[in-house]
């Protein structure tokens, strides 16, 4: 049982990651969990995303990862439906291969995009798509958005370490030390 | 990158005064919100508001932030509340960041006499020049429900917006 380390933010609902309900990578019992808030077609989560997968390469099973919507939708307006399509995508069990695509293409993520990464990956690009176009998944997405707007989400990509929001850079060195940092004996199992 | 740093190099001072506290009656203002249109804060009697100061448009983290607070209008919308962004910044620069960020929320113009409102709230920077990082809810009667202000480069989020709202909306419940 993990039990989050005190917030640094105020009145932080901050939830860890829990299976069934959130995408997960790495054992749910690794010492570390890294939680990232992030926006298919903001550039700074583009950034961060190769740095993500570098230090998942890293610690391994040390690290348990989990990625949840916060698409700003005012800002990005192809936010919304990217985090839709991959939701959609992984109730047909991809859901990171999707994320991966979104990621390595911010720039292209019309409707027809998506429905074409979704064939790319061998999906059923129809069902992606209409999935997308009816807001299937619309409410799993607000609902990530939601939790982290209780949670201390400040803007994206937003990095909670186990349990604390990380205010530092978004380089791998800094964020590798602190992910390491906090593995000690701030965290009890 | 450490935008936290970059602030504080360009508001060193940081000569604050302390930050009204709840229970204190929320000092009433009447300020520039466009060029030709004012807000004033007992309008919204009856209604909670949240008073967000911030450093000067266009600067990141407050972009960050204003354009955050932006997509969770429906947030504070559930709870009947109205958001409202301060800064010293004048009227036509705030209805051109406001234009470009697509800003669905009112900013007003703390900007003659400059500062004047921050300063009755107890957030303003004097040797700076700039309010602090300071985000107030009132009640609807008129009275600070909670305040908080943040390191002036650090975006604090909504989450202690939201918990105020929500012990507002259950001690009014409670009545």
């Amino acid at each position: 049982m993990k039990t989050a380390i005190p917030s640094n933010i105020p009145n932080s609902k901050f939830t860890l990651p829990a299976p069934g309900r959130d995408h997960i990578q790495g054992p749910i019992d690794a010492p570390m969990a890294l939680v990232e808030y992030g926006d298919y077609e903001c550039p700074f989560c583009g950034e961060a995303h190769p740095i993500i997968r570098a230090i998942q390469e890293r610690l391994g099973d040390s690290l348990c990862f989990a990625f949840r919507n916060f698409p700003l939708a005012n800002m990005h307006p192809h936010a919304p439906h990217a985090a839709e399509a991959a939701e959609a995508a992984g109730t047909q069990g991809r859901f990171w291969e999707m994320h991966d695509k979104l990621f390595e293409n911010q720039d292209a993520l019309e409707d027809a995009n998506l429905a074409e990464y979704a064939a790319a990956l061998g999906l059923d690009a129809r069902r992606v798509l209409a999935e997308v176009l009816d807001g299937t998944h619309g409410p799993r997405v607000r609902e990530d958005f939601k939790s982290g707007v209780r949670g201390g989400v400040n803007g994206t990509p937003s990095f909670f370490i186990n349990g604390a929001r990380y205010d530092g850079g978004h380089g791998l060195d800094p964020l590798l030390a602190a992910i390491t940092q906090q593995s000690g004996a701030r965290f009890a199992h | 990158m450490n935008k936290e740093i970059k602030y504080n190099e360009m508001y060193p001072k940081g000569c604050r005064t302390t930050a009204l506290e709840a229970g204190v009656a929320a000092p009433d203002f009447s300020l520039r919100s466009t060029p030709d249109q004012s807000v004033k804060l007992s309008e919204f009697r009856g209604r909670p508001v949240i008073l967000a100061f911030y450093p000067a448009d266009w600067s990141p983290v407050c972009g960050d932030q204003m354009s955050l607070y932006n997509e969770m209008l429906g947030e504070f919308q559930e709870f009947d509340a109205e958001l409202i962004g301060i800064s010293v910044d004048g009227a036509w620069c705030h209805a051109a960041f406001s234009k470009e960020r697509k800003l669905h929320f009112p900013l007003l113009a703390d900007f003659e006499p400059k500062g004047a409102v921050a300063q009755s709230y107890g957030v303003y920077r004097r040797g700076d020049g700039v309010s602090e990082r300071a985000l107030f809810v009132i009640h609807p009667e008129g009275n600070v429900h909670w305040s908080y202000v943040s390191p002036v480069g650090v975006n604090p989020g909504a989450a202690g917006i939201l918990s105020a709202l929500e012990t507002l909306q259950s001690k009014e419940a409670a009545k």
